[in-house]
């Protein structure tokens, strides 16, 4: 069968290993060298691709709940969606969720994924109690800060590249309800818009949709969205239902005119100033979900998306250099997301530091790779690096030059068996 | 809520896992059972969660014929609903050519089935209610080249619930025939399925969830295939012989 990413680039020929219990997997894990765990393809590149995957959906079980500590258990394949039907009428929701509620929970940790709280409440890891992992050999390790911390901390963030995440044990916070106060800012300039970040960092949720096609004194301009629970509000929750696109969207319906066109209506729909409204959960968190096949819109090539984080000290100068460039090329993309982190934490992979990180999508096109290098030369010098998660091409170099603990990665990889068993396409091209 | 029980033969099958959440969401509680029962706890412990229902977790062999008469008197409360989907594709190639794995199939598919449904249906015929769901396929409704050992196990079933439904049907209980068509499980994971004629498991629970709501006797999982399956019997033999189906 064919599999891909959610960028739809690459689309490889794969054939699933299944299982029906933990034995079997570990039967399979035996015979099948090697493999990539495969959650619910909502990373965009080649993460959790390779010719042999295992699919993790249908291990979609909730296991136990902790109403006094908020502590849950579940298996790894349980979407985050099922968990805000399930929880959030009775007050609680995620401590982190990405901008998308269709990723499964195993996912979250091998990405260790971060969401517009980061800069207060970091990465799924930190909400993670432990986990059980089945090693190459069959045997099911329990893994916490405390027990295995090492392989803990790899796996976090560790892209399915430590073995299967069977179990995951975490904590919700409580919600005072399933609405959220939202306050868009409109900013004119990129320095505007920092400013605005670091003036508003007390709310728990932000994230800024830049203009990236903003040109000279406007570079930069952005909507900057902040948000926090209302603290009074009906708990009710009913998923919105998502519209599908038909078919692959002609590509020439993406040229850079029409782009411009949907950013400046875009940046125009907030009057100058500060708007304030309620929104639900599911407008605030995950606009995207709402068509439930939106990654068609780039056509049948496919696309990626290019996600890069600086730190702090170098987000201003790096940011305006990535910004010019892209401009000179005329290349943008619908989305371009710009936000705010806090420290980075001790997992080996995961991609946060203290800066700011951009997002944008770039339809595949000639020319386009030789673009995205010269973004990531622009992003080395700056001491950054780029996401895995959102990752299809980037070189071996460009990602040492971003992971100092890539070494320590392999090598904890080489002394517990696991790299010949484990690989994605990303992994081989990285060498990790 | 309601306090009645459904009890699942063969839970493990990925329709009747997604069936039976789709019955625990209306409040039933969930008898489940099957050979591996290790599965069916860890998900027992997901619908007590999730839908706050009751669960047990029972030992079932469908090839143990003989057991099943007290497997079903041990049973308490007794159920007001079936979900019966236990059953086994077989490998065509590797059966026709050996008789013990014909008679597997067989069993598996139809004399286990009928085996556990007639000490049921004689207890839903005395207390005049319940439904009762089984699994055939539209494998049985032709003999094709492929898979007519599968097929023919599953021709008997649907004529078996058929009768069933017959003699039932005066005491008030309902007999539904599942002919699910393409979905995507692990009986069929490997096997290259057309998009638009495949559903998913989930897919696959609701449409029985509600077949056994409206009283149905006979349900497709997606109504195309009732179109497909009408095509196919109706061909000549003679152009019948010639396709590869
Ligand atoms: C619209 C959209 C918005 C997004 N927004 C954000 C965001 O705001 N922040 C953010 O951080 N990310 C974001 N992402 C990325 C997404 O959250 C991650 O890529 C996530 O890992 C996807 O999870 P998945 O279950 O789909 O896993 P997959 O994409 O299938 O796999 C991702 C990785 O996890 C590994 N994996 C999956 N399951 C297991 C398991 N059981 N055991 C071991 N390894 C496993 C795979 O091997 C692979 O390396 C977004 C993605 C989309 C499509
Ligand atoms: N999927 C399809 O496209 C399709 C199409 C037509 C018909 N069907 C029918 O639909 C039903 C459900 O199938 P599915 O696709 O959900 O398949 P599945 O996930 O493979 O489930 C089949 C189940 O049958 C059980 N089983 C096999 N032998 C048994 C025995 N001797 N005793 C007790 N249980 C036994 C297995 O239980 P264990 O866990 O104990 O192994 C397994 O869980 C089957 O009857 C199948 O023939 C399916």
């Amino acid at each position: 069968m064919q599999l891909t990413g959610w960028g739809r680039y690459p689309i490889i020929e794969a054939s699933p290993v299944t299982f029906q219990d933990h034995r079997s997997l570990a039967a399979r894990l035996a015979e099948t060298k090697p493999l990539i765990p495969y959650g619910n393809g909502r990373s965009y590149g080649d993460s959790a691709l390779s010719s042999r995957f295992v699919p993790m959906r249908s291990r979609d079980r909730l296991l136990a709940f902790d109403p006094d500590s908020g502590l849950l258990t579940c298996e790894a394949g349980v979407l985050l969606s099922e968990i805000i039907e399930t929880f959030l009428p009775s007050g609680w929701f995620l401590k982190v969720t990405p901008g998308t509620r269709l990723i499964t929970v195993g996912g979250a940790v091998a990405a260790d994924v971060h969401g517009k709280n980061h800069h207060q409440a970091g990465c799924f890891g930190d909400t993670v109690e432990s986990l059980l992992l089945m090693l190459a050999d069959g045997r099911i390790r329990r893994c916490s800060r405390k027990e295995n911390p090492e392989l803990f901390h790899a796996t976090c963030g560790g892209m399915g590249l430590t073995g299967v995440i069977l179990q995951v044990e975490f904590y919700l916070q409580p919600v005072p309800s399933a609405i959220i106060e939202q306050a868009t800012i409109k900013t004119r300039n990129l320095k505007e818009t920092f400013e605005a970040f670091e003036k508003y960092a007390d709310w728990p949720y932000s994230v800024a949709w830049i203009d990236c096609l903003a040109r000279g004194a406007a570079l930069g301009r952005s909507l900057l969205m902040l948000g926090r629970f209302a603290p009074i509000g009906e708990l009710d929750y009913a998923p919105r239902r998502t519209k599908t696109i038909p078919c692959n969207f002609p590509g020439f319906l993406l040229k850079s005119y029409s782009v411009r066109a949907f950013n400046s209506v875009y940046y125009a729909r907030a009057r100058s100033g500060i708007s304030l409204n309620f929104v639900d959960i599911d407008a605030f968190f995950y606009p995207l979900d709402a068509i439930s096949n939106w990654n068609r819109i780039y056509g049948g090539s496919g696309f990626v998306q290019y996600q890069f984080i600086l730190p702090k000290k170098h987000s201003y100068t790096g940011l305006e250099q990535v910004l010019r460039k892209i401009m000179k090329t005329g290349k943008g993309s619908f989305l371009a997301v710009l936000k705010l982190y806090g420290p980075a934490n001790d997992n080996y992979l995961s991609f946060p530091m203290e800066g700011y990180s951009l997002a944008l999508d770039f339809k595949i096109e000639p020319g386009l790779f030789a673009l995205l290098e010269q973004l990531d030369e622009i992003v080395l010098k700056h001491k950054g690096r780029l996401y895995l998660a959102k990752d299809a091409r980037m070189s071996r170099d460009t990602f040492e030059g971003g992971y100092p603990q890539a070494e320590a990665f392999r090598s904890l990889r080489t002394s517990l068996g696991l790299a010949g068993a484990f690989n994605s396409l990303q992994s081989q091209r990285l060498g990790l | 809520m309601t306090q009645e029980w459904i009890l699942v033969l063969g839970a493990g099958s990925d329709m009747a896992r997604a069936a039976a959440r789709r019955f625990a969401r209306a409040g039933y509680n969930i008898q489940q059972a099957s050979r591996n029962t290790e599965e069916l706890d860890i998900e027992a412990r997901h619908l007590q969660l999730k839908y706050g229902v009751q669960t047990q977790t029972l030992p079932f062999d469908a090839l143990e014929f003989d057991s099943h008469a007290a497997f079903y008197a041990e049973l308490e409360p007794k159920p007001i609903g079936i979900l019966l989907a236990f059953g086994a594709l077989g490998e065509q190639a590797r059966d026709q050519k050996d008789v013990s794995w014909i008679r597997k199939i067989i069993d598996t598919n139809y004399t286990g089935a009928a085996s556990i449904l007639e000490v049921i249906a004689a207890d839903f015929e005395r207390r005049k209610r319940g439904f009762i769901v089984g699994t055939s396929s539209v494998a049985g409704d032709r003999g094709r080249q492929s898979n007519y050992i599968y097929g023919s196990a599953k021709a008997g079933l649907s004529t078996y619930l058929a009768g069933l439904r017959h003699r039932l049907h005066g005491s008030g209980v309902n007999v539904l025939t599942v002919k699910p068509g393409f979905v995507a499980t692990k009986m069929t994971t490997g096997l290259d399925l057309p998009d638009k004629l495949t559903a998913g498991p989930q897919e696959a629970g609701e449409r029985i969830y509600r077949a056994v709501q409206k009283e149905k006797h006979l349900v497709y999982i997606r109504p195309i295939w009732r179109w497909i399956m009408l095509i196919i019997i109706h061909m000549p033999e003679f152009i019948f012989k010639r396709t590869k189906l």
